[in-house]
């Protein structure tokens, strides 16, 4: 095979002519940007690249983005790109959805894209409220969220994105941050190399109606004991001087954050994301409270499952192959099957 | 009808008569395999040449309990040596195979009728179990008909009583006694049904000995008893020359998908979540991945149509199949569709409703959703085909008019013509219609760099169809209102009033061909307007008028979105105008609102078709009141 020819092309290539419309300060600025700037990376012609979005403040995005584009309707996003991915397997399709559109309206259409394992970039934006429709709590909302429609607290406990996918079996699953273009960028890159869904929680703040949703897992004085950035085959602690670790606890279920110090090296869990069992990512889906403090971000799992582009293609192929007869000759013969008889 | 004497080797006279048509209704308990004993008649005669119609009514349950009148499934065909519009409004012969298909089926029967009951079954137990007090066998209350009490099961298990089989298969082989005993009265060629049987069982030979001795005993039984003295001919119909097969409105319509991807050169694209009765459909294109056809059971309605609309962007032909239900929840996709003229089918198998209604009878009442049923101005093309074969033509229509003029369309079948049969005249694969589209491939600006997604067809109104792989036509599309021409987001009040206006005459302007209308005398003073399915009873029915000397003129519409151009004229030629269908008046409103003509509407929603008995005596009030 011949080596790829360099596409060459730069940020600036992926920038749409339409003005960008979200408000000043906005998380999706930066995601914006970052995705610009990582695209060229692809190597992929802007024509074959494909941004199918639902509705949402974080849907505008296909607009700006000078690829093919489509801005459908709420929460329908994977149903739209499945039926494109299935039917043309040469395209890279990317979903970008938000809190609402992908875990409330779309729920459905998210778990079964993740369970089929549709060839899509997932890029769900959770500033944890409805933005576009002007500050409601969202299903990532924290319990008792004051909203303007839940005015003395929301009711209902929210979704964990993450934890969601992964229930679904979701081949490839990660977790990044709206302000971190370097770390965003590294999990783009290897959900973009991932065969089969990849599913991507950003956290975006909605500087609006949720400000400072994730200020814990920003603030440089205190991010360091919050975040927990994983690494695959590396001992996962975190913390100033790697204080924290996780650990398997002997007759536990999931995962626990120890100190280090108190722990036996041996102890640490090395963070491999490969774990056929979805329960171990699921376990790490669960580390982070309500403060957000143990907030792991990385990519939690990237698994081998054949992709549903890639099984519904080989079903076609194997039927045709071997035919030589034409579409039409196929087609009256078709239509001359089963009991027939003639009237001269 | 000449009778005429034939003297049989068995030493037993029988008469042979010749009919012009008859109809038989096979009932059963839904286990009974009534279903396929109606379809194995059907073929046989088929074979004969005889014109056909058939209509199968099933219960929505899987397995009612057993010998009850929710349980009953029957099977009717009609066939005559003429060309004939229906299934026919009552049956000359019943077969009932229990007490409660006899009980649930009476009522339609005609004084006079035959009725072939296995007497089997007709114990106490159950009697009771459908309400019966006494044997209505023993009693008076059958001495309108014409009784034929057999033995059905205990001579069906005789039959096989040399044979290695369970008494349990024996007693299920009864259905094909009875198929074997109708072939003699009706004088069918069997060899056909001797070779599915051989199919069907082609894994287990025991069964297929089993079935075929049965079927043998049942004609024997016909040949040598004296219960039966007449047996009946009916003569090939006269019909124009071709190969011809019997067809299913859902089978046709599924080969008619078929034969637009092979007509357009497109791959065709099948989101569809299961539903009675429109599942057949999802069934049979599943079959033809060699002629590039892919179908996906999505999760649910709005991911069917989703996956089709994405498909379609996609460069495919686009198809979600549904019922009504189905419909209503794809409504917020479909009007994206609207939004991004895009090509996509909708196919509508249209059952009893609201709700899950009666899922396994018919109806026409989608036409107002499928016409109006959407948020916002989004017009849509509407397409109903008129009887079993002409599924197939109607398919290729609709997918002729997404393609070319890139709109959803809405193609409306109903459970009456997607269940009933009739022959169908094979085409000639050339003959049929050229779908090849042609995909954008550069720029259109006046610049000769810009791409402009929203640019039009002087002639079709038709924006390009640019799909991702295109170098240099990268564009955005959406839901929200774009301007003309560039697709760019607008919120420019005149620009919107014109996108809404320019949408709806993409539809009006479509070309559709002219309302035919069939007046054979000539002097007719009431039309009879009818659209999908209504097409055979009323068609029935005006014939009837018309052998008794009355004058009528029948007009069928198959477009309904847009009208054919020269309806207004049709309307206006008559003194009456009369609109039957199979919900409370949704045509004759749009009709009335569109024409102001003052049409009579004239309706039933029974879940079964209109008999042409009761539309010949509907019309002949209107007629003598002109
Ligand atoms: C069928 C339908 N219902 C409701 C809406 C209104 N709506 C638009 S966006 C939205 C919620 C968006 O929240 P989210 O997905 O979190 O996106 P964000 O704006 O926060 O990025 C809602 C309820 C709609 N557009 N369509
Ligand atoms: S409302 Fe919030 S999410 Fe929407 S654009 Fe404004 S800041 Fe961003
Ligand atoms: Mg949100």
């Amino acid at each position: 095979m011949s080596e790829p020819v360099a596409l060459k092309l730069t940020a600036k290539d992926f920038k749409s002519d339409q003005e960008v419309r979200w408000c000043p300060g906005c998380g999706d600025y930066a995601i914006l940007a970052a995705v610009q700037q990582f695209m060229p990376e692809l190597n992929i012609p802007r024509e074959r690249i494909v941004f199918v979005s639902g509705i949402g403040c974080s849907s505008r995005f296909p607009y700006y983005m000078n690829t093919y584009g489509m801005h459908s309707i709420h929460g329908r996003a994977p149903a739209i790109a499945t039926g494109l991915s299935a039917t043309r397997p040469d395209l890279s399709v990317w979903v970008v959805t938000g809190d609402g559109d992908a875990l409330s309206i779309g729920g459905n259409h998210l778990i079964h894209a993740l369970r089929r394992n549709v060839n899509l970039k997932i890029l769900l934006f959770n500033n944890r409220i409805y933005g576009l429709t002007k500050g409601q709590y969202s299903p990532t909302s924290e319990v008792g969220k004051i909203t303007k429609s839940t005015p003395v607290g929301s009711a209902d406990a929210p979704f964990n994105p993450l934890s969601l996918a992964l229930g679904a079996e979701a081949t490839f699953v990660g977790r990044t941050i709206d302000s971190d273009r370097k770390h965003l960028q590294s999990v783009l890159r290897a959900a973009a190399e991932h065969q089969g869904s990849a599913f991507v929680e950003i956290y975006q703040n909605c500087n609006i109606f949720n400000d400072g949703a994730f200020d814990q897992l920003k603030d440089p004085g205190i991010r360091d004991d919050h975040l927990i950035r994983l690494e695959h085959g590396q001992p996962i602690t975190f913390g100033a001087d790697g204080r924290f670790c996780v650990v398997h606890p002997p007759g536990g279920f999931g995962l626990e954050v120890r100190d280090t110090a108190a722990t036996p090296a041996g102890d640490i869990v090395v963070h491999d994301a490969t774990v056929t069992d979805p329960a171990y990512a699921f376990a790490l889906s669960r580390l982070p409270g309500l403060d957000l403090r143990n907030t792991p971000i990385g990519v939690f799992r990237a698994v081998d499952r054949p992709s549903y582009d890639s099984v519904v293609q080989e079903q076609l192929a194997a039927a045709r192959s071997g035919v030589t007869e034409t579409p039409e000759q196929q087609l009256a013969s078709l239509l001359n099957s089963g009991d027939t008889w003639t009237i001269d | 009808m000449r009778p005429r004497r034939a003297k049989r080797g068995a030493g037993v006279t029988k008469q042979i008569r010749q009919l012009d048509r008859v109809v038989i209704r096979f009932a059963g308990d839904s286990g009974d395999g009534m279903q396929l004993t109606g379809d194995r008649f059907t073929s046989e005669t088929a074979q004969l040449g005889n014109d056909i119609s058939t209509l199968p009514n099933f219960p929505a349950e899987i397995r009612a309990p057993a010998g009850t009148l929710p349980g009953v499934s029957s099977f009717q065909v009609h066939f005559a040596d003429y060309d004939i519009l229906t299934p026919g409004d009552a049956p000359n012969v019943l077969v009932a195979m229990n007490p409660a298909a006899l009980k649930a089926n009476l009522a339609d029967l005609p004084r006079g009728a035959d009725i072939i009951v296995n007497t089997d079954e007709f114990t106490r137990r159950n009697l009771a179990k459908v309400g019966y007090q006494a044997n209505p066998l023993d009693d008076d209350s059958l001495a309108g008909y014409v009784v034929h009490p057999v033995a059905l099961t205990s001579m069906t298990v005789g039959a096989l009583a040399e044979l290695e089989v369970s008494k349990k298969d024996a007693e299920r082989a009864k259905n094909m006694f009875a198929l074997g005993l109708l072939s003699w009265m009706y004088s069918r060629p069997y060899e056909s049904t001797l070779r599915f049987l051989e199919r069907k069982f082609a894994k287990r030979p025991e069964l297929v000995a089993a079935n075929k001795a049965a079927f043998k005993a049942g004609w024997n039984f016909g040949e040598t008893t004296e219960d039966f003295a007449v047996r009946y001919e009916v003569k090939p119909a006269r019909m124009p020359s071709g190969t011809y097969r019997n067809i299913t409105g859902n089978a046709a319509l599924s080969l008619g998908l078929v034969a637009a991807g092979v007509r357009s050169g497109l791959p065709v694209f099948l989101g569809a979540y299961p539903i009675t009765p429109a599942s057949d459909i999802l069934h049979e294109l599943s079959k033809h991945k060699r002629l590039g056809v892919l179908t996906m059971q999505a999760e649910d309605e709005i991911a069917a149509v989703g996956a089709a609309l994405g498909a379609s962007y996609g460069g495919a032909l686009g198809i979600t199949t549904t019922s009504g239900p189905g419909v209503a929840l794809k409504s917020e996709t479909i009007s994206l569709a609207v939004a991004l003229e895009l090509p996509l089918l909708i196919v509508d198998v249209q059952r009893a409703g609201p709700s899950t209604g009666m899922p396994t009878k018919t109806e026409q009442a989608d036409l107002n959703m499928a016409l109006f049923g959407r948020h916002g101005e989004a017009p849509v093309a509407v397409i109903a085909p008129r009887s079993p074969a002409d599924c197939f033509h109607a398919a290729l229509e609709a997918a002729r008019i997404a393609l070319t003029y890139r709109t959803p369309v809405l193609l409306l079948s109903d459970n009456y013509v997607a269940n009933g049969s009739e022959p169908w005249l094979l085409p000639d694969v050339e003959s049929l219609p050229d779908l090849r589209v042609e995909f954008a491939s550069a720029p259109n600006g006046e610049d000769g760099t810009t791409f402009l997604p929203y640019l039009r067809d002087p002639e079709t109104l038709a924006r390009p169809w640019a799909i991702p792989g295109t170098p240099g036509l990268e564009h955005r599309i959406g839901g929200l209102e774009k301007a003309d021409k560039t697709g760019d987001i607008s919120y420019d009040p005149a620009n919107h009033d014109f996108m809404v206006r320019t949408r709806a005459a993409r539809i009006e302007t479509i070309p559709v061909p002219d309302i035919e209308v069939e007046d054979p005398d000539g002097d007719a003073r009431v039309l009879v307007l009818g659209w999908g399915s209504t097409y055979g009873p009323i068609g029935a029915a005006c014939r009837g008028l018309r052998q008794r000397g009355l004058s009528v003129a029948q007009a069928h519409l198959r477009h309904l979105a847009p009208m054919p151009a020269n309806l207004g004229q049709v309307l206006a030629a008559y003194d009456r105008v009369v609109i039957p269908e199979m919900n409370l008046g949704q045509l004759a409103q749009v009709i009335r609102g569109r024409f102001l003509v003052d049409a009579i509407s004239y309706n039933q929603v029974r879940g079964l078709p209109f008999t042409a008995v009761e539309l010949e005596t509907m019309l002949e009030e209107v007629l003598k009141n002109v």
